[in-house]
Formats: structure tokens, sequence, C-alpha cells
């Protein structure tokens, strides 16, 4: 089984390059989809009707949408071989920016629009820094040389990433896109890690306690000029 | 060395084939694409900027010297040899200008950029009335100051031999002056135009409808001498055009014009 996790901002164009990697594909093998979101989340119906493959969702409520998706990955490939899929693809909710949804194995790819700012590929760290392939979109909005700075500043990021630049709503100049994903490698599910480390995620806010200020929460928190050793805190 | 792209026929709106076999574009060569909108002008040179493959929806396909470009060309836009100006006349970067043709020159590998950073700004500024500066933040450029900025970019730091332009009569910026310039040029231009004074100019007019090439039509000596003429009335609507655009009112005898 073959792995492609994308990720990249809301409204990058995430679900419209997904559309154009199963339209591609799904004549050729068998295709699932996982949509991990945190409220509400269309994809997966929409996937499934209208290219009638096998689809999953999640919502990571109070959980970090990331978070979520490293606890799930596990039941979703026992899920996904189960039903003896050639081809699972994951679309990440896209959000914080702390953490990377990557694999050691499979493809990453991270979406990003032309017209995401120019900060953007600096801004999003992990996310674009350990994914392998890096999809601008909405390249008819902006002008080349636009289009070619922003390419610039993802390299300043990550000088080894694999470009490419797409109308994803039209799929065009994919064919690149296809060919790495049909020779990338099975994954071997014993051997499958995180490229990036998660935070733990599991202080007082994560898990929606709703008061405001120091006295009223313990946990893994930063003070605003504390210390690395004063992370571990214990409440007041 | 590009010597000349070919662009092999696709399919129009209804999924029909083109009905041509070829076209061949040399270096040195102006052509303009005219049609009404909505016919694909656009998406014809569109094809050529990004060196389409069967991958684009008018499934045509682009050869550079005859042969299909390497793997590289097609998935770098910055060492694609195309330079595209859209009719986009927005910047959405977050730099001054200077900052934004310094990333580009990076991106186009050309070491110590400042001097043709310096002579991008000025070129551009021989295009627009409205002065482009080196600290002008590129998000707050006019529509005209924005494509004059990259028009001089494509010729200077994209340096292409394939030069694509977009409608740039629509820009308010002095076309004159920009066609003097890429005339000159051995390069390669194409343009998308409604513009009559650039369509008889071109040595080849390439006609488009419903997504298709409907025909290649190469320029006659009749029209060589229409487009002397019109451009010389054309000169005479930009005066007027400057004059109306700088308040002044028509008292001159010289501008009474005659319709009839």
């Amino acid at each position: 089984m073959k792995l492609v996790v994308i990720a990249g901002p809301p409204s990058a164009g995430k679900t419209a390059l997904t559309k154009q990697i199963v339209k591609n594909f799904k004549d050729k093998m068998k295709i699932a989809y996982l949509k991990i979101d945190v409220v509400k989340a269309y994809e997966d119906q929409e996937l499934a009707k209208d290219y009638n493959i096998l689809t999953k969702k999640i919502y990571s409520g109070d959980l970090c949408p990331d978070h979520a998706g490293v606890m799930v990955l596990g039941d979703v490939l026992e899920w996904a071989e189960k039903n003896k899929v050639d081809l699972l693809i994951i679309e990440s909710a896209g959000l914080c920016l702390r953490c990377s949804p990557y694999v050691n194995q499979g493809l990453g790819i991270v979406v990003l629009s032309s017209i995401s700012g120019i900060h953007a590929p600096e801004k999003m760290g992990a996310m674009v820094s350990l994914s392998d392939i890096a999809i601008v979109t909405k390249i008819d909005l902006v002008s080349q040389a636009e289009r070619e700075v922003l390419i610039q500043k993802i390299k300043d990021v990550h000088p080894q990433i694999i470009l490419m630049e797409t109308n994803a709503l039209q799929g065009t100049s994919l064919t690149y896109l296809y060919s790495l994903i049909e020779n990338s490698q099975d994954i071997d599910r014993n051997n499958l890690f995180l490229k990036g480390n998660p935070p733990l995620g599991t202080c007082t806010i994560c898990i929606g306690k709703k008061d405001i200020g120091w006295k009223n929460h313990f946990g893994v928190i930063k003070k605003l000029d504390g210390q690395i050793t004063e992370y571990l805190y214990r409440g007041e | 060395m590009i010597r000349e792209i070919t662009i092999l026929p696709g399919y129009d709106k209804n999924g029909a084939a083109e009905s041509f076999s070829s076209i061949t574009l040399k270096a040195g060569e102006t052509t303009s694409i005219v049609g009404p909108t909505g016919s694909g002008k656009t998406a014809f040179i569109t094809d050529i900027e990004l060196l389409a493959q069967k991958d684009t929806t008018t499934r045509r396909q682009v050869l550079i010297n005859g042969d299909i470009p390497k793997d590289p060309y097609r998935y770098n836009p910055s060492i694609r040899p195309i330079a595209m100006i859209t009719q986009n006349t927005k910047c959405f970067a977050d730099l001054s200008t200077e900052e934004f043709l310094e990333v580009h020159a990076r991106a186009r590998k050309i070491k110590n950029s400042k001097a043709v950073i310096t002579e991008t700004i000025d070129l551009a500024n021989t295009f627009t009335g409205e002065k482009i500066t080196n600290i002008s933040k590129v998000t707050v450029l006019s529509g005209g100051q924005t494509r004059a900025l990259l028009i001089a970019d494509a010729l200077l730091i994209g340096a292409a031999p394939i030069i694509l332009l977009d409608e740039i009569e629509n820009a308010g910026i002095f076309k004159q002056e920009i066609i003097n310039i890429i005339q000159k040029t051995s390069k390669m231009v194409l343009f998308v135009t409604h513009d009559p004074v650039i369509a008889l100019l071109t040595k080849k007019r390439i006609i488009m409808e419903n997504g298709a090439v409907k025909k290649v039509i190469f320029q006659n000596e009749t029209e060589t001498q229409a487009a002397e003429n019109l451009l010389e009335l054309d000169k005479r609507v930009g005066i007027l055009r400057e004059k109306l655009r700088a308040g002044y009112e028509l008292t001159d005898d010289s501008f009474r014009v005659k319709f009839a």
C-alpha cells in the first residue's frame, strides 16, 4: 500500500489536489481517503460520492488535529489494509503549524497557495521543512515573477524540496506528481514513524478547560517570559 | 539555445480536435493572439508558459526545438525560458520593490544583482507615468505600476528568450515604449491582444474561437502600411490621453477630431 499525506493551511487547495490525484488513479488503484478536521468536513462524502472510493473522517474536537492524526493513523492503516487498498491518502486539517503530519515513508505533500503571502513558507515551519513535495496552487491568480519569488522563499526553507505549480481546480501540470506517487515505495507499517516531534498536548487547555490565567491550569505551559526549565508547570 | 517552439493541437471547449497540424514560432518573431473574450487566448499562452504536455485543460503539447522539454524546465519556473506577463495587476508579496526584485534575481541565479535591480526600476519608470521607487511596497503599486515593473522584470531579470504578454494595452502604461523595446530584441514575443495596432504590428496572427485555434494569418503588405498609420493615430490618441489625465481642457484646433 502506498501512502500520501497532504498538509497545508485551510483553503490552500488540499482537497482540490486530492480530487485530481483520485481522478488520476481511481481506475488503476483501490483508493482510501481519510480527512482529519476539527469542527466540520464534507470532503469525505464528496469524494465518496463523486469517485466511489473508501472514505473516513475524524473530528479532533478538543484534541489538537495533528495529535488526533497521530493517534488514529494506526487504526486507519489497519482499516485500509483490511480493505486491500493500494493508495491511502490522508488529508490533515492543517491548522496550528507547530507540527507536521508526515511520516518516514510514503510521500508528504505540502499545499501552498500562491496568494498565501510571501512569509508563509517560513511561518509554516515543519509543515514545509519536513515535506517531500510542495505544490503551489492558484497560480492563475498571480504573476509569474511573484510565483518565482514565492518558490524561492520555499526553497530557502527547504532546499531539497520537489516543487510543482498547478491550477488545482483544472489539475494542470501534475503528471510529475502522479509519477512520483506511482513510483513511491509501499509502506511497512511496522517501521512507520513521525518525521517531526509533536508536542505532548496534554495540558489543561488542550483538554478543553476554558479558564483564563495561571492559577487555573497545569501541564506543559509556557509563560510569556518563562525559561525553558519552567515548561513543566504544576499550577499555582 | 531556443530556436523555435512548436504547439501541437488539443481540443476545443466542446471536446472537438483542433484543426491545425502544428504551429511553430521562431526566435525573433512576434505573434498576436486575437479573438473574442472566452475564446481561449489566455489558455493558449498559458499552455506555452507551462510547457503543456497534454496535461492542461486544452490537452495541447508544446515542444522546444522539436523535442519534449526536460522535466526540470517544466517544474521550475525560474529556469523556464519563458516570462509571462499576465493580466494580473496585483502583487501579494509583502516586500519592497527592491526586495522583490532581489529575491527574483536570486531565483534566477543572478549574482551581484544590485545593478540589474536599479536598471529594472529605471526601465519600469519609462513605461509608467507614476514613479516607482526602490522602497515602494509591491503590494501598494497601482495596476499600471505593477505591470510596468513586471514587464521590466521579465525583460531584465527573467531575461527569458520567450515573452508572453496578456493584454498589455489594458494597464494604462506606455504601450509604445514597450513595443519599441520588444521589437528591437531577438526574443520570441506573443501578445494576447484586442488592440488593432499591436495585432497589425506582429508578423503572425493566431485567431482563436471556442477554445481552439481557428486560423493563422501572416501579416500582408497592406497591413504593414496600416500598422504604420495606426501607430501615428495611436500616438495622437496617447497625447490626448495624457492631456486628459493631467486635467487639461482641449482648446487647440489640432485636436478637433473628425469622425466622418
